[in-house]
């Protein structure tokens, strides 16, 4: 009775297992099944090298790199604010910060992340861009600057959470010992702990961007949305993400269309693919390091 | 003149933080100043009328509800399983360590992608349609590798002692599971899930495709009818209405009404561990 119960027990959890797998495997089989037959017609490299992208007309023409740009674009904007605050706030929290108050910071820093992305959406569609415009003279709000300053908000919490994870695997005997040689505090935290929670820290880098890349709904409320080529950081820009929120309702299904949203999903895919195993690679590294 | 230098150093990064704080600080006080006039008994519980001009947000405010408790019968229990199994039951090999790769690559997969894939699978593969279950059944994908990450993580958290000592007494496998461990990690399980669950209720990149309606006449009878949603509703609101400028009072309402939703998940997750810890005395 017992050993029936357990051999059930078992292949039900091992049920789950290979299902959440199957699942998720769909995900990348459907996506290429849709997206590869558009490379029929159009070939990849006019599809990433084109300028022009102009899905309804006639001929049209799918030139995505003017999207790739304005995502890479918005991205690096989000970087360069989420990254030097992200490692303050993991060093802050990690070496300065007294124990107790470590989790409450660390819970706010966690609701920076829970807040949902329409929602900084709509916080920069009617205060941060008009805000902006006023400020700097510009013909519209929705530009890339806006989107990049939400996007490093929002990409924080990331870079700052799985750095201060590493921060925090830095071995006590480590600052013990370098303290005991009479290095001050801060020297401790420079040139001992960042260097062993540095692979930790561009960890958090690199999800951080996958998180930045991906985002969709604040980029698509702030950012303008206008595929210009070249992109510039106070004008509007159309990132990957936007073009097929934008414009999936109205391709009809099965066209050339339909399939050129599904070949940038297929790219964001990749990219993102690529960001996390990285990331994940660079993380493990600490973790063998030791 | 060293001292003076790491002072400002320590000042920097105390600096940097703070910002960080007065940015969330900042984002909630104002939305929750400009929201509170619009909230009303009526904004909660009454239908949009008039084009969506004036009335309330019932519709939308169920249909999340919906949304969040199906999310949750889909990737609860099956991200569970799947990490007792990967805790519990195989300890190490290769097939655990694809499912893992599998699962941890595809939590940074953006969700606008899983939305296609509801798209091109539930919706039109499956012929399910734009419905509650299509749009379910996608965040219950989306959320699926965080719960079996954080279940994973609160079940590896369990000392070993505890099943050894179980063991010891002659319980099987199942019975070491069910009545040591288990009970153990559970409030850990429950935490991660709730985080899941916030995630899920503020999503609209994987539901716009799959399951949400601009505007619904009534609540959805079956799964298989479309539904109104928090996030899609302001984000229509927002930027699509015809007279998008003139319902600002509104969206700033359904805007902080969202935010209250998902912070009351995130504070309750918070709160759990909090005791977890204090609870914790091996």
């Amino acid at each position: 009775m017992a050993r029936a119960a357990e051999r059930l027990v078992k292949a039900l959890t091992w049920g789950c297992a290979t299902l959440s797998l199957f699942g998720l495997g769909l995900i990348t089989l459907f996506l290429f099944r849709e997206a590869i037959p558009f490379f029929r017609h159009i070939s990849p490299f006019s599809f990433l090298g084109g300028t022009a992208w102009y899905p309804t007309q006639e001929p049209p023409s799918f030139g995505i790199l003017p999207m790739l740009a304005g995502s890479g674009l918005v991205t690096a904007g989000a970087l360069a604010l989420a990254v030097p605050f992200g490692v303050a706030v993991a060093l802050f929290v990690g070496e300065v910060l007294p124990r107790g108050l470590r989790d409450p910071f660390k819970v706010a820093v966690e609701i920076l992340a829970g807040i949902p992305s329409v929602v900084y959406g709509f916080f920069g569609l009617v205060v941060l861009g008009p805000w902006l415009q006023g400020r700097l003279g510009l013909p519209t709000g929705q530009t890339a600057l806006t989107a990049s300053l939400l996007l490093g908000v929002m990409a924080l919490p990331t870079v700052a959470s799985v750095a201060e994870d590493a921060v925090s695997a830095v071995p006590d005997s480590l600052r013990e010992a370098s303290l005991a040689l009479g290095a001050t505090h801060w020297q401790t935290m420079w040139r001992v702990v960042v260097p062993a929670a540095r692979s930790g820290m561009f960890a958090g880098v690199f999800l951080g961007m996958g998180r930045a890349i991906g985002e969709t709904m604040t980029v698509l409320m702030v950012s303008g949305n206008s595929p210009v080529w070249p992109p510039s950081l106070l004008s509007p820009v159309r990132t990957l993400t936007a073009t097929i929120a934008l414009e999936m309702a109205e391709a009809p299904v099965g066209g050339l269309h339909y399939r050129a949203l599904f070949a940038v999903g297929a790219i964001l895919f990749l990219f993102t693919l690529l960001l996390n195993v990285v990331g994940d690679l660079v993380a493990q590294h600490v973790g063998g390091k030791r | 003149m060293k001292k003076v230098w790491e002072r400002f150093g320590v000042v920097l990064l105390a600096g940097g933080a703070a910002a960080v704080l007065l940015t969330l600080a900042a984002i909630i006080l104002f939305l929750a100043l400009r929201g509170a006039p619009a909230l009303s008994w009526e904004f909660i519980t009454a239908f949009p009328r008039r084009g969506m001009t004036e009335g309330g947000i019932f519709p939308a405010l169920v249909g999340t509800l919906y949304l969040v408790v199906g999310t949750a019968i889909i990737a609860v229990p099956l991200g569970v399983g799947a990490a007792v199994y990967l805790s519990e039951y195989a300890r190490g090999g290769t097939w655990v360590r694809i499912v893992r790769v599998g699962v941890n690559s595809l939590a940074g997969v953006p969700s606008i992608v899983f939305g296609l894939f509801g798209l091109a699978f539930f919706v039109k593969a499956l012929g399910i349609g734009v419905s509650l279950l299509s749009g379910v059944l996608t965040l219950g994908l989306l959320v699926l590798p965080v719960v079996i990450r954080a279940a994973e993580e609160a079940l590896r958290a369990v000392p070993q002692e505890f099943r050894e000592g179980a063991y010891a007494l002659g319980a099987t496998r199942w019975q070491v599971t069910r009545s040591v461990v288990l009970p153990v990690a559970m409030p850990g399980i429950i935490t991660g899930a709730i985080l899941a669950l916030g995630r899920a209720a503020g999503e609209t990149a994987p539901i716009m495709f799959t399951a949400a309606a601009y505007y619904t006449p009534r609540l959805p009878r079956s799964p298989l009818d479309e539904v109104m949603a928090l996030p899609y509703h302001l984000y229509v609101m927002a930027t699509e209405s015809t007279f998008f400028w003139k319902t600002r009072h509104l969206q700033y309402g359904t805007a902080l009404v969202l935010l209250c939703l998902v912070l009351v998940f995130y504070l309750a997750a918070a709160l759990i561990r909090a005791r977890i810890r204090r609870r914790k005395r091996w």
